[in-house]
């Protein structure tokens, strides 16, 4: 292996991680699958459309992991690394399979995309202040911590997600629900930086209102 | 508030914008109006800090536990490379 370059993308911690690998230390490894399995079963979800498939692509990944634990440079990170090994083999497993790529199909980014918020809410064209809020967002300032992070809120978050658009979900998938940066999710999923901010733009657009209307039924009467 | 001229952004187009702002993707010069209507307008910054809401409320708070029998097959693959 060469000496990782100054400013590469390795840590510290991942390359100690790294020399233990090497040296065969189950609890490394172990610290690892931890770590990574499940985002790396969400990206071959996002590719693959399917939880069996995901899970088959996953085990596969894990041996290329493997086999080329030997040959990493530590050019990236250890987790962009492995999820490059995932996102080759669900990508090559969706044309075996001969799916389209889930969020390559019905993206809709030519169409004109729905807006963000329902026009309705800003003050119609000819009116003094047309284009600002007629029925403004309500703050959530007020909305108490443990409500906002609480299982019934992720759920409804949750429940969102899975209904966006393909594209949309496979982006915020991986940039909210998994903390990537914009840079990983459009090398994982083959998008460029525009189109990838265009679906995310989307994806959270649809989710607030998901989450605005749940907070504003549930606020009634408090 | 001041009156709206042709300069200023109305608060639909924040929120149409509001993901490139977030993303530090803005030309300087949108950077600025968008600034400069945020300063003025509670509302749009309601807006924005439900967007912020939204990613933090996304998050995945714990990490995933792996099935007993995945990560058994899993180490067991480790023990046969390690060979």
């Amino acid at each position: 292996m060469s000496a990782p370059v100054a400013g590469s993308a390795i840590s510290a911690d991942d390359l100690e991680l790294l020399a233990r690998l090497r040296r065969g230390d189950e609890a490394a490894f172990t610290q690892l699958v931890e770590r990574l399995h499940g985002p790396m079963l969400r990206l071959a979800m996002v590719h693959v459309g399917n939880r069996a498939v995901a899970e088959e692509v996953v085990q596969d990944a894990w041996v290329g992991v493997l086999a080329q634990l030997g040959r990493f440079e530590g050019r990236s990170s250890l987790r962009t690394w492995v999820l490059r090994i995932v996102a080759n083999r669900a990508r090559t497993r969706a044309v075996r399979e001969r799916r389209t790529l889930p969020f390559s199909s019905l993206d809709g980014l030519d169409e004109p995309g729905r807006p963000a918020v329902e026009p309705e809410r800003f003050l119609p064209a000819g009116h003094r202040w047309a284009g600002h809020w007629a029925s403004p967002p309500r703050s959530w300032g007020d909305v108490p911590e443990e409500r906002l992070l609480s299982a019934e809120t992720r759920a409804v978050v949750e429940r969102a997600v899975e209904l966006l658009a393909p594209a949309q979900r496979a982006v915020i998938t991986l940039r909210d629900v998994e903390g990537m940066t914009a840079a990983e999710t459009c090398e994982l999923l083959g998008l460029t930086e525009g189109n990838q901010r265009v679906l995310l733009h989307r994806a959270r657009s649809r989710v607030r209102r998901a989450l605005e209307r749940y907070l504003d039924e549930t606020e009634v009467g408090r | 508030m001041t009156d709206p001229t042709t300069d200023d952004l109305e608060c639909r187009e924040v929120v149409e914008v509001v993901t490139e702002y977030l993303e530090g993707a803005m030309a300087p010069g949108d950077r600025l109006r968008f600034d400069d209507h945020l300063a003025l307008c509670a509302d749009c910054q309601a807006y924005l800090e439900q967007m912020r809401t939204v990613v933090r409320v996304a998050g995945r708070p714990v990490a995933d536990a792996v099935p007993p029998e995945t990560m058994a097959g899993l180490l067991r693959a480790f023990r046969d490379w390690r060979r």
